[in-house]
């Protein structure tokens, strides 16, 4: 079954890349929609529901870890599989998200095998 | 923290973004240690700051050519020109390199912030830190073009510096 994902990152070209990667990994897709920060994540989830989120955490706006916090806040989002995929590799970052719920971390650079491996059983 | 003990995390952690994100294995030059920021003239430059216990700047430097080249391995597709797409493009390989660079500092540093990469594009420009520090310079090398990573660090005040770091651009209007 298709999962509709929502990317969030304020480097376009991460986002892009990222979609690529989901490809590789034999994600099935269903729509991707993107936003690049945690404010216009929020926005976004406002008007389509997804069943999987991949953020940054160093952000404009919003921080991924501010977002994720907004998300599992929210009975209607809470459940929705959260992982974070950032260049802050600090065990204290790692241990706030997850302690936030984050379901995975993914640490920049990453490869497909990476990204397939956190997934599993996830989605 | 020694010049050594810097250019060798920014070795460790340039080759491992360029083979892993870009399928690049560089070739690294001899590093070396500079009162200034030396920057090409021309080209493109990422800049990034640190703050915790010690603060400072990294960046990423490189000719125009090269900066279409690494923007196309990321993205899989070819640049005719420096656009958005590839400022972009080189800030986030900035920022992934300096990221990492910053995880091997914690480990001896304590935590540290990172700033949102700033990405300058040009002719004729020169860039400088308000920092009274050396900067280690270590080179790499690819397809005939050169890419430089600087990182400059002192130790500080702790400061919340989210969104700034202490390079200053002066642009020459010659």
């Amino acid at each position: 079954m298709a999962v509709d994902v929502l990317i969030v990152d304020d480097s376009a070209a991460i986002r892009k890349i990222l979609q690529r990667v989901l490809v590789q990994a034999e994600v099935p897709l269903g729509q991707v929609v993107e936003a690049g920060d945690g404010v216009e994540a929020l926005a976004r989830l406002k008007e389509t529901k997804v069943g999987l989120i991949l953020s940054d955490i160093n952000m404009p706006n919003m921080d991924g870890l501010q977002f994720l916090n907004a998300v599992k806040s929210d009975e209607t989002l809470k459940s929705v599989p959260f992982i974070m995929v950032t260049t802050e590799g600090g065990s204290s970052k790692v241990m706030e998200a997850v302690n936030l719920g984050a379901a995975g971390y993914v640490k920049k650079p990453f490869t497909a095998e990476q990204i397939k491996e956190k997934l599993a059983g996830i989605i | 923290m020694t010049h050594e003990e810097l250019s060798g995390m920014i070795t460790r952690a340039t080759s491992h973004v360029f083979s892993t994100m870009l399928g690049i294995n560089l070739e690294v030059g001899r590093s070396y240690v500079d009162d200034s920021a030396p920057s090409p003239a021309e080209g493109v430059v990422a800049l990034i700051g640190l703050a915790g216990t010690w603060a400072g700047s990294g960046t990423v430097a490189c000719s125009a050519g090269m900066a279409r080249h690494v923007s196309g391995r990321l993205l899989m597709q070819e640049f005719t020109h420096v656009d958005e797409e590839v400022l972009d493009a080189m800030g986030e390989v900035c920022n992934m390199i300096l990221g990492n660079v910053k995880t091997m500092l914690e480990e001896h540093l304590g935590p540290m912030g990172l700033s949102i990469p700033t990405v300058i594009y040009g002719r004729n420009f020169t860039t400088r830190s308000a920092a009274k520090s050396q900067w280690s310079i270590v080179p790499f090398h690819c397809a005939g073009e050169t890419l430089e990573v600087h990182l400059c660090l002192v130790p500080g005040r702790e400061t919340i510096l989210t969104n700034r770091h202490p390079a200053v651009l002066s642009l020459n209007n010659s």
